[in-house]
């Protein structure tokens, strides 16, 4: 007992303050949310198309997009484009409510709104969720685990993963929803009492990821069940999961 | 008689080159490798006209070489499963994957109920994923439990069914398939814009060491050296994950025995130390970090001193966490003699990784097949003879200090900054190549077969739980069943990584 009490007092309180506080730095060569300059790109130029391993980008005359529910951040356009008018910066902010909203060109709203009046009504002061993993590789589960964590914890706002999907107010989903998964998901979607919410976090989840076209995950997640918020990467940073989390129950005010 | 044909790992041999032996022969010889002391790291069909030419990678941890013996199946071969147990999931998987019946095998049960990849392509599935007949126990106090595919935590899917009497669990029967992505088949006719993101994926927590080990089979068919540099930043990266993924480990087990102080401390270190890896490439578990040729970034000198700073800091905070487990009576309890699992048993299935060096066996990667940095700079073997949950945590700790002090030796004798390494994308015609990286869980065996144009005719992926689930099943025998979520997080094994 003593020793545990010692190591109690070596280990020290390690609860960052965000997002009272400053938000976690991310590291040097970070990707975050997409920047697309201005600047008009080649007439008939379409590298970064072609590079794009899940083909999230799209160019309509010289208008550059890239769909953030779609990339999965490996940067790869950037390093190809002759006109360097795609950047990836440290802003780890990406979630969106609506899909749509995670396509983003050099004009929009840098921060598509993440919030849900009803979810900030019913859930803004508790949150309990189930997590399925519907072919997930374990980065966006490992990631989201470690909201649980004491640096994160989670449990300080009220949100809290729960063992049954009869305790729970919404599912969080991983994965680009394996074939084999899809009827469990629909079973463990339909065990959830109603109102209930759905968070995609991944890119798979978003949209299929890299595995979009492959037969053997044939929906996307929003196809089989109504989506509530998208959490954007591959996997997202910790700090994006709970930045979306944060801002859907309007602990954070997204006018700030 | 003819030699068989042994490349070291890394390496690669035309295709041509291997003979193509009758079936009896092929069995023969497999047979007698492993009775010689060698290991089957890979067994695996890759389509030759309407036939499946099937190779066997036999693993020998005394020469450090590996062997290739093939033989051209058209739909049925004798099995070497009645003779040889580590054999029974890749039959049982070649059965699934290109309808071919390994004859004698005693049980062709589907392993991932995929699609196979052989006759009409547009063909249904035989069943849903998971509904099939499962092995039963029956008397009248016997009763049946079944787990998942959703769990009750923040995992990926699968499917327990235990057979109990009471609260002794008599079998337990893993079944998986619910990750199926379909990896395997997209990558032949690869590599293309897809193909190293499938490596960084199929096991998200295993990034560094898939990665490492397709590039590796990629510098083999194309003949590329990679720098000394790039070697060692693989190595440092490797390490860390091994790190990070321990440390979670140990303090997942804490969780599950309710000791709340290693389990809390360790979740938060783990983080720490992705966040190390994450200071190499920018992600925590290092997407963009490997690939061919070398690596996407290099060690800056400030994130040189970081790194260092930070590691010490890390294994410091970790050491007083878990030295907690060691120290605590009621921790030791639990942990000691819980699903046990014998050397021989150990050696008969093929265990790999940490699981196979707490049963005793001297078996790892980095020393029995060294490559790249590991061929400089040795990692001292830790094993620990018990088999039980104890000797795969202990193991884990022990590990986790070794692979610390070799980072911080390698940070201290850098090799210079390399030019830029030229990189030749023509991959060698109708050729094998094969690379093997001990992960933190084990050995990933990952073995490219190219076609005549210098494409992949197939790419074979064995990930460490491929080798471990099975023992997973029979760890949990004669045990309470109260003890199967401690039993399972100490072997930690990937579902995706098996499902692919």
């Amino acid at each position: 007992m003593i020793e545990i009490l010692k190591v109690r007092l070596k280990q020290g309180c390690r609860t960052m303050s965000y997002p009272a506080g400053p938000a976690p730095e991310m590291p040097p060569h970070f990707t975050g949310r997409p920047v697309i300059h201005p600047e008009s790109c080649g007439e008939d130029c379409r590298e970064c198309i072609e590079v794009c391993p899940s083909d999230a980008i799209s160019v309509t005359g010289s208008e550059v997009r890239i769909d953030t529910g779609r990339c999965i951040f490996c940067a790869k356009c950037r390093q190809v484009c002759p006109e360097q008018i795609i950047d990836f910066s440290p802003d780890f902010r990406l979630a969106a409510a609506r899909r749509e909203d995670l396509v983003l060109g050099s004009g929009d709203d840098p921060v598509p709104s993440a919030s849900s009046a009803v979810a900030k009504k019913l859930f803004g002061r508790s949150l309990k969720l189930r997590q399925v993993s519907a072919g997930g590789c374990n980065a966006c589960e490992a990631d989201t685990n470690v909201l649980n964590t004491l640096a994160w914890d989670l449990g300080r706002f009220g949100i809290q993963f729960v063992a049954s999907p009869r305790h729970a107010d919404g599912l969080l989903v991983t994965g680009p929803v394996t074939n084999h998964m899809e009827l469990a998901l629909k079973k463990t979607y339909e065990a959830l009492p109603d109102p209930k919410i759905v968070i995609a976090v991944g890119a798979c989840a978003a949209s299929g990821g890299i595995f979009r076209t492959h037969p053997e995950s044939s929906k996307v997640l929003a196809d089989i069940i109504p989506v509530d918020l998208f959490i954007p990467g591959c996997p997202p940073h910790p700090a994006t999961i709970l930045d979306g989390l944060l801002r859907l129950v309007g602990r954070i005010d997204e006018k700030e | 008689m003819t030699i068989d044909r042994t490349l070291p790992n890394g390496g690669s041999i035309p295709l041509d080159s291997t003979p193509d032996l009758a079936a009896p022969e092929f069995r023969r010889r497999v047979l007698e490798g492993v009775t010689n002391g060698a290991r089957i790291a890979a067994l695996f069909g890759c389509p030759e006209g309407d036939s499946v030419r099937l190779f066997s990678i036999l693993a020998w941890e005394d020469t450090g070489l590996l062997s290739v013996l093939s033989t051209t199946v058209k739909d049925r071969y004798p099995s070497l499963t009645p003779d040889c147990p580590q054999a029974h999931l890749f039959e049982r998987e070649l059965a699934e994957q290109w309808r071919i019946t390994p004859e004698g095998h005693p049980w062709l049960k589907p392993v991932r109920f995929q699609t196979p990849m052989r006759g009409k392509s547009n063909e249904p599935l035989p069943t849903q994923c998971g509904v099939a007949d499962f092995f039963q126990m029956t008397g009248e106090e016997v009763h049946e439990v079944a787990v998942g595919p959703v769990h009750a935590g923040i995992i990926e899917p699968g499917h327990f069914r235990f057979q109990c009497h009471g609260e002794t669990v008599h079998h337990l029967e893993i079944s998986l398939g619910y990750q199926h992505r379909g990896i395997e088949k997209a990558l032949a006719g690869g590599p293309d814009k897809r193909t190293l993101h499938y490596m960084e994926t199929l096991a998200g927590d295993t990034t560094i060491g898939h990665t490492t080990a397709y590039c590796r089979t990629i510098e083999a068919l194309t003949k590329s050296r990679v720098p000394a540099r790039a070697q060692v930043v693989r190595g440092i990266a490797l390490e860390l994950e091994r790190i990070a993924n321990h440390i979670g480990d140990l303090g997942a087990l804490a969780g599950d025995i309710g000791f709340l102080p290693t389990m809390s401390y360790c979740g938060r270190i783990r983080g720490d130390v992705l966040n190390l890896t994450a200071l190499l490439c920018g992600n925590r578990f290092g997407r963009r970090l490997i690939e061919p040729g070398g690596t996407g970034y290099d060690l800056t000198e400030d994130s040189l001193a970081q790194l260092r700073d930070r590691l010490k800091t890390a294994i410091t905070d970790a050491e007083q966490a878990i030295s907690l487990l060691w120290k605590t009576p009621s921790v030791l309890a639990r942990f000691e003699g819980a699903g046990p699992i014998s050397r021989k048993t150990a050696e008969e299935i093929g265990l790999v990784g940490v699981s196979a060096r707490a049963c005793g066996l001297e078996r790892d990667v980095r020393r029995d097949f060294p490559y790249g940095i590991f061929q400089m700079a040795h990692i001292p073997i830790v094993t620990w003879h018990t088999g039980d949950v104890f000797a795969r945590a202990f193991v884990r700790w022990l590990e986790i200090e070794r692979s610390a002090m070799f980072i911080l030796d390698q940070l201290e004798s850098l090799p210079a900054r390399p030019p830029a390494a030229p990189f030749t994308r023509q991959m060698s015609s109708r050729h094998l190549a094969l690379a093997l990286v001990e992960g933190w869980r084990g050995e990933i065996c990952h073995v490219a077969v190219t076609n005549e144009a210098g494409r992949f005719a197939c790419y074979k992926i064995v990930d460490p739980s491929f080798h471990n689930w099975f023992g997973l099943a029979l760890a949990l025998r004669e045990q309470q069943i109260s003890d199967f979520p401690l039993c399972n997080k100490s072997f930690n094994l990937s579902y995706c990584g098996h499902d692919l």
